[in-house]
């Protein structure tokens, strides 16, 4: 990811969403036909579900978070595979591309995660509800980032969208951008608060105005987190920012995916919807955390062709 | 294969193809197959091959269908004709239930059988085509066990013959047999020529279930069968094919009192408005013009754009066409197979050629093709002059046109303008205009912001040059069900002649009256400038106008100009009704003496005066209660079934009832919107020409109602082959009524044509005159935020 030329952002440019038009029962539609349309099997099913490994953020967002939790997790992120499951597959290394933790959780983790090169991404900004003064949300940016956060998932104010207050928006999310620095920031949208699919749109442009590297859909906390027809949507957005600015925004679902064939559902639309660069980490990424064990059960089947359990397999 | 590593570098999806093996089995087992007669199969007769149109590998043989064939399918369902309607509904019902569950305990069979055969993708079978198929089997079961109830009085028409087309074999089986069980009838149906193979399946499952020996007939077979079956002894065909094959269907079954319905071409629009979200239609123009190699007869083939979003929508659509995939019908990942037979793959490339050379522009997808099969690749013509030969003409196949608009008025202009009306795709996130287009444009079918949306419970049917007669729902049902008529009653003679009647020395007396016709709501002379004299016993009662061809011509343009009263409320219309019947009751003494000097006896003129005052007391209370419905289709849909009047109709009135023959036929038709042209009955016409004047200060607009007196199988030939005539109703001798439903081919209008009746009888007058005035609109509109 470090390596991918950044967003620079712009001015707010309300022209550019203020009259979008999302149709929510097309865009339902479009959803379904997706994974109806498209399918991959065999070697493509077990190497699309790699991929799905390698663009993954496994999470831990708990309040029951503690380091031992989160060092097995980073033990997971390393090797997230048995070895005769990466054996049967013909690969040598593989790792998930970050982990993600609340800010607490960052010191441990990029300890755990020493010589893997694995990046830390840590949750800022008053996560989940994002609802406290802005001096602390930076202030909380920066302190993951003192503890070695190397990407900051930042939480927008829903309030901003819900009232259509989109300056406050995009100066408090720019305001959010600078002070993550060199770290990438991902703009967690919390579609499932912003309800309507323009809604979605419009808080996807503008958070890319103000400068976000990815834009997310959940926290993992709402009533309704990821889904397709809000990810077809926010692809939608990235691909009208990309052809006005030429920059390329990372998309991250997160939350409510937790099989497999979620994990091939998404990187069917992102490779509809945006073409096949959007099927790499530094510019897709699955914010998942039990998806991975199902994933990891799917690929022994593949290789050794017995249905695997998951006890197994070691815990995430 | 790659291995993993090497995936992981390109990404692609890789083959993904459905398994055959179990149909190959099954086909390789069957060999050859007769006809479905009787409940058995028959020994295959002369047989030819039906191909798998991806590959060009023949599937099976199947038997060429004799004359001799259709007879003996028509004889076992005339036998089990009876025993079949006489069993209760719910026994019905249970049968309709057993092959619904079939299909889907066979919907992987049958999908993969569809493939082969068809050459569609296995995505569209397996998803749209098998589900749909079971959901028919299921609400017709519903309508099996409710038909009694939900249609008091009415009967199975008998043994109906089906002719379906290629393009969705087994759902259009579907969609023909489920109703036609349902209502008590038996069924011959031919399945396509290129297609057969699903339907032997299916009538293999009717065997496997036990369904009553000659309730269902398949009978395979080329355009020779198909036209057998038509001449048949059968009470109905129900066709769904090609316009030209409907016209020669339409020729044959004149004059023979076979129920008919139709279900023919279309050149669809495919309406996207400035406002619409354009991602969304780009998703519908692939769910139309490249859904099932884009023959589908109610496919958006013209698609037309606001000029204000033409350059984006263009691109986009640019990018979406880049994104399909082709090939392999059986892959999982495939969007588009192979097109059905080699004869439709030169026909779409010569047209497609055409166009180009035209002047038109080809934007195609750059994939590639299959070395061998049926395949074409998708795109769209652009620069698509009026006068370009795919501008009004089906290419059926993955090719729309793509024009611009600039108002919704030029959007409606541009829609309309095509001989066809079978389904409409409206895009735009404006309720108002979305409305306003569903209800102005000419089409049985309207989609808003979606396209080839399918139930079993919506009508689906065309207007104009689409056909006639509906399918799924209660309108389709109806199409399968007959009601008791009034009794028949022999038809007066008339006699024209021009010249004076010298003989007629002061009979008509006192001041001369003088009927002219009635036109655009004036009272005008016949263009030919004669008279004709009209006669009782011998005793001439006076002189009538000499109506001709170009006076109907001039009375069709006076009504198509009056369109407002169709847009009028229903309550305004009412209102003129009943101020009509309040005009006649002040003037029923006067009518009652001219029917008397017709020859009616003095209490039968009384009596059919009341009766027509009555008839327009009953037609103003119908005019706003003859409801359309809001039909259980979809989650998240309102499915509006919308009763709309044709246009402009022609109405060929009896001799027999001069006025109340003239009433009971007139005011239905305007009741529910419809401009009439009517000739009233040659040999008495006056008291329709009388009623010109009560009309005239009944506050009806001018040209809803249009008189022309005259010849009257002469004048119903004119209407019969005028093109801007939506509708014919006629009741005359049996040489009429052939004449006008084989002249009505031009723009295969609907006629009704029947035998002189009893125009006093309750079933005279009613709903059965209603549904005969107006076609069913549907009107699907998602909905959700």
């Amino acid at each position: 990811m470090t390596d991918a030329a950044r967003n620079p952002g712009t001015a707010l440019c309300p022209d550019w969403f203020d009259a979008v038009a999302v149709n929510t029962p097309a865009a339902e539609r479009r959803a379904a036909s997706l994974t109806a349309r498209r399918t991959v099997k065999k070697e493509w099913q077990a190497a699309w579900l790699v991929n799905a490994i390698r663009c993954m953020d496994l999470t831990t967002l708990s309040g029951d978070d503690t380091p031992a939790r989160v060092q097995r997790l980073c033990a997971k992120a390393r090797q997230p595979l048995a070895p005769h499951i990466l054996e049967g597959l013909g690969l040598e290394a593989l790792t998930t591309a970050a982990i993600c933790v609340y800010p607490t959780m960052v010191a441990p983790a990029v300890k755990a995660l020493e010589g893997s090169g694995i990046p830390v991404a840590s949750v800022a900004t008053g996560f989940p509800a994002g609802l406290m003064p802005l001096p602390l949300r930076l202030a909380e940016i920066r302190h993951a980032l003192d503890q070695g956060a190397a990407e900051i998932d930042i939480v927008i104010s829903r309030a901003h969208v819900l009232r259509g207050d989109w300056q406050a928006l995009h100066d408090e999310t720019a305001a959010m951008r600078e002070a993550c620095g060199a770290a990438h920031m991902k703009a967690i949208l919390a579609t499932g608060e912003l309800k309507t699919l323009r809604n979605v749109y419009k808080a996807s442009m503008v958070t890319m105005q103000a400068g976000a590297d990815f834009i997310k859909t959940s926290t993992g906390k709402e009533a309704v987190n990821a889904t397709l027809p809000v990810s077809l949507v926010m692809a939608r957005a990235l691909r009208d920012y990309g052809a006005r600015t030429g920059a390329k925004v990372g998309f991250k679902p997160a939350g409510g995916m937790r099989t497999a064939r979620d994990a091939i559902a998404w990187q069917i639309l992102m490779k509809e919807e945006l073409g096949k660069d959007w099927l790499a980490p530094d510019l897709f990424r699955l914010g998942a955390s039990s998806m991975l064990a199902d994933i990891e059960r799917q690929l022994d089947h593949h290789v050794t062709g017995r249905y695997a359990a998951s006890h197994r397999h070691a815990l995430a | 294969m790659p291995s993993v590593k090497d995936i992981l570098m390109s990404m692609d999806y890789g083959p993904a193809p459905e398994s055959a093996a179990e149909v190959h089995r099954w086909l390789a087992a069957r060999g050859s197959f007769g006809h479905f007669i009787g409940g058995r199969f028959t020994a295959p007769g002369k047989t030819f091959a039906s191909t798998n149109p991806a590959t060009g590998e023949d599937l099976a043989q199947v038997t060429q269908g004799t004359a001799q064939d259709i007879a003996a399918a028509v004889a076992a369902a005339r036998a089990a004709q009876p025993g079949w309607a006489a069993l209760p509904g719910h026994d019905r019902a249970r049968w309709l239930y057993a092959l619904a569950r079939h299909v889907q305990k066979r919907e992987r069979f049958l999908a993969v059988l569809e493939v082969l055969d068809s050459g569609k993708p296995i995505r569209e079978a397996r998803d749209i085509d098998i589900p749909l198929v079971a959901r028919h089997f299921y609400h017709h079961a519903g309508w099996a066990e409710l038909v009694a109830d939900a249609f008091p009085g009415a009967a199975p028409l008998g043994v109906c013959g089906q002719i379906i087309p290629w393009n969705f074999p087994l759902l259009m089986l579907a969609w023909k047999i489920a109703p036609a069980l349902a209502a008590g009838n038996a069924v011959v149906l031919k399945p396509a020529e290129y297609t057969p193979l699903t339907a032997l399946a299916f009538a293999e499952i009717c065997a496997e279930i036990g369904l009553p020996a000659g309730v269902v007939n398949i009978v395979t077979g080329d355009g020779g069968t198909g036209a057998a079956l038509v001449a048949a002894r059968v009470d109905k065909i129900a066709f769904t094919g090609s316009t030209e094959v409907g016209r020669a269907i339409r020729k044959a079954t004149a004059g023979t009192g076979k129920a008919l319905t139709l279900e023919l071409g279309g050149k669809s629009p495919f309406i996207v408005c400035a406002d619409s979200d354009l991602d969304a239609a780009v998703e519908g123009v692939v769910d139309s013009i490249w859904f099932n190699q884009g023959q589908v007869c109610c496919a958006g083939s013209r698609i037309l754009v606001a000029e204000a979003v033409e350059e984006t929508f263009t691109r986009r659509l640019t990018e979406r066409l880049a994104r399909l995939r082709v090939g392999d019908p059986l892959d999982k990942s495939v969007d588009m197979g192979a097109l059905v037979h080699p004869v439709q793959l030169a026909r779409v490339q010569r047209m497609v050629a055409s166009a180009t050379a035209a002047g038109a522009r080809l934007v195609q997808a750059q994939c590639a093709l299959p070395g061998t099969g049926c395949f074409h690749a998708p795109g769209f013509l652009t620069g698509v002059s009026p006068a370009n030969p795919v501008a009004d003409a089906e290419i059926f196949g993955p090719v729309a046109t793509l024009t611009s608009f600039r108002t919704p008025d030029e959007a409606v202009e541009l829609a309309n303008a095509t001989r066809y009306g079978l389904a409409a795709s409206v895009w735009t996130e404006n309720v108002n205009l979305a409305m306003d287009l569903a209800a102005r444009v000419k089409a049985g079918v309207v989609w808003v912001n979606s396209a080839n949306v399918f139930d079993a419970g919506a009508a689906f049917g065309g207007m104009r040059e689409s056909g006639f007669g509906r399918e799924g729902g209660r309108a389709g049902l109806r199409d399968y069900l007959r009601w008791p008529e009034a009794a028949e009653l022999p038809e007066a003679e008339a006699a024209f002649n021009a010249a004076p009647v010298p003989e007629a020395t002061g009979q008509m007396g006192g001041i001369d009256r003088t009927a002219k016709l009635y036109v655009g709501g004036r009272q005008v002379r016949p263009d030919s400038g004669q008279s004709y004299a009209v006669a009782h016993q011998g005793r001439v009662l006076g002189l009538a106008g000499l109506g001709s061809r170009k006076d109907i011509r001039n009375a069709v343009e006076a009504a198509a100009a009056a369109g407002d009263w169709g847009r009028a409320t229903a309550h305004n219309r009412a209102q003129v009704l009943y101020f009509l019947a309040e005009n006649l009751s002040a003037r029923a003494a006067e009518f009652a003496a001219r029917l008397v000097e017709g020859g009616h006896g003095a209490s039968a003129a009384a009596a059919e005066v009341d009766l027509s005052i009555r008839r327009a007391f009953h037609y103003a209370a119908q005019a706003d209660k003859f409801d359309g419905a809001v039909t259980s289709t979809k989650s998240a849909h309102v499915t509006l079934q919308m009763p709309e009047p044709f246009g402009v109709m022609g109405i060929v009135c009896p001799d027999a009832a001069p006025l109340l023959g003239l009433v009971s036929l007139v005011l239905p038709a305007i009741a529910m919107g419809n401009r009439v042209v009517a000739v009233p009955a040659a040999s008495r016409p006056f008291p329709a020409t009388d009623l010109a004047q009560v009309l005239d200060c009944s506050d009806l607009s001018d040209g809803v109602v249009n008189i022309v007196t005259g010849p009257k199988d002469e004048l119903a030939s004119v209407l019969a082959r005028h093109d801007g005539v939506a509708a014919l109703w006629y009741v005359g001798s049996a040489e009429g009524r052939a004449l006008v439903e084989a002249e009505s081919t031009g723009n295969l209008k609907p006629v009704w044509a029947m035998a002189n009746r009893d125009w006093t009888a309750p079933e005279a007058q009613g709903r059965a005159f209603l549904h005969r005035a107006t076609q069913v609109k549907t009107i699907w509109v998602p909905y959700g935020e």
